[in-house]
């Protein structure tokens, strides 16, 4: 016993480095994967007040740039109202609707975005308190963002798009061919769609929108375009380059998408499962 | 005494300097230079290896949550903060066996070499577990050389800036 002792008295330095890059590399290890640990995230209150309360003294520097953005997108959404057939009459049944609709829409702002590493995550305004909670699909005016992966009262950590261990479900607009959106860790603007069908009529330039296949992102919300592409002819599946329409790299106002009938297909999908 | 109250402005200094304003440099797209391991650098030479451990530890673990990068930093902090020992005999030979060491009194290319050391280690640990993957290995090299001669620069301008304050 007294040895054991000695010896932990004399190798203490060891020990301790030992112990402690464990723990270091077991929290990396646990990164590297989807369901991450929540151990070290920046959605607790100090990283989040210090980032936000920086993120407020920024969003100056930003502000003409992101009124752009928000006044395209306003014109966007105007066009479309005011060419919807004859939109003054049915607007008052519309608003009923939104009552029991589909998708919930919350606003929220970016406090901080990283896309120089390979995983990267985003940090953002709101959390338990304003009813938001995991696996929520996140959006921006261009296109989509992430995925909301750890909720604290007011923060929220969101996986973004730009991370290797994402996987959308993706669709070529004209076709229905569906595919996985996968990022390969070089280029923010660029991600890739693979698996997609040979058969699929793949052209240059072509829209890629969500699938609608997940519960997370509704269909047909614009991802980008098809930059590039190469068929793999052992496999018979093509993998494509879409060029993003969102600018990653300046994110500012972003939407969280709730699917209200997420828990009741949840249920049912849990059901078949036994 | 003294050096517990100056380590700790320090630390929190370094922390919210790499958070607030260096990791919004984004340099060609992906490169950020890195001051934070100054902390470790700069620690007393006579500090307890525990303390020093535990002390790396928390930075690094600090600087992940920021980050939400998991344990890497930590990893690369606790490395450094392991082998300093050896990197100090390297760079600076008898006068840190003999313990007559001064830091600001060694001649600059000794100060260079152990800076340089110090940081080449921590960066490679860093970015090999972020990046945690060979498909990306020249991304690897590029991240780790660059980021490298940023921060090395940025820490050597910083040490000579703190001195010339401090007389």
């Amino acid at each position: 016993m007294q040895q054991i002792i000695i010896f932990l008295i004399k190798n203490k330095t060891g020990l301790v480095f030992i112990i402690l890059m464990t723990i270091a590399l077991g929290l990396t290890f646990k990164s590297h994967t989807y369901h991450n640990s929540k151990l070290v995230s920046s959605a607790n209150f100090i990283s989040g007040t210090v980032l936000s309360s920086s993120e407020n003294v920024h969003q100056y520097f930003d502000l003409k740039t992101q009124n752009e953005v928000l006044q395209k997108e306003n014109e966007n959404l105007r066009r479309k109202l005011l060419n919807i057939p004859s939109a003054k009459d049915s607007l008052p049944i519309k608003l009923e609707f939104i009552e029991d609709s589909l998708y919930k829409i919350t606003r929220s702002t970016v406090i901080s975005n990283h896309y120089d590493k390979i995983d990267n995550f985003l940090l953002i305004e709101g959390g338990t308190k304003d009813s938001i909670s995991k696996d929520l699909g996140v959006i921006s005016s261009q296109g989509i963002v992430g995925i909301i992966q750890d909720v604290s009262p007011k923060y929220s950590r969101v996986i973004s798009i730009l991370n290797t261990n994402t996987s959308i479900n993706a669709k070529l607009k004209k076709t229905y061919h569906f595919g996985t959106l996968t990022w390969d860790g070089k280029d923010p603007n660029i991600l890739s769609l693979i698996d997609v069908p040979r058969s699929a009529p793949v052209k240059l330039g072509d829209t890629i929108t969500t699938g609608g296949r997940s519960l997370v992102f509704p269909e047909n919300v614009p991802i980008g375009i098809i930059s590039n592409f190469q068929l793999d002819e052992n496999i018979g599946y093509y993998s494509i380059d879409v060029k993003l329409f969102n600018d990653m790299t300046n994110l500012k106002h972003i939407y969280i998408i709730e699917n209200s009938r997420k828990s009741e297909a949840l249920e049912l999908l849990n059901l078949d499962l036994r | 005494m003294k050096t517990y109250f100056i380590n700790s402005i320090r630390f929190v200094l370094l922390i919210l300097i790499q958070v607030l304003i260096l990791n919004q440099f984004n340099v060609f797209g992906y490169i950020n230079p890195i001051i934070y391991p100054l902390l470790i650098i700069l620690l007393p030479f006579g500090i307890k290896s525990v303390q020093k451990l535990i002390l790396a530890f928390i930075l690094g673990i600090s600087m992940d949550i920021f980050e939400d990068s998991g344990g890497i930093h930590a990893a690369a902090t606790l490395a450094i903060a392991y082998l300093r020992p050896l990197f100090l005999r390297n760079a600076f030979g008898l006068s840190y066996d003999y313990q007559t060491l001064k830091f600001y009194d060694a001649p600059f290319k000794e100060r260079f070499i152990y800076v340089s050391l110090m940081v080449l280690v921590h960066h490679t640990v860093l970015f090999s577990l972020e990046i945690f993957s060979v498909d990306h290995l020249l991304y690897f090299i590029e991240k780790t050389v660059y980021s490298s001669i940023f921060s090395i620069l940025l820490i050597i301008i910083t040490l000579n800036l703190i001195r010339k304050n401090s007389k």
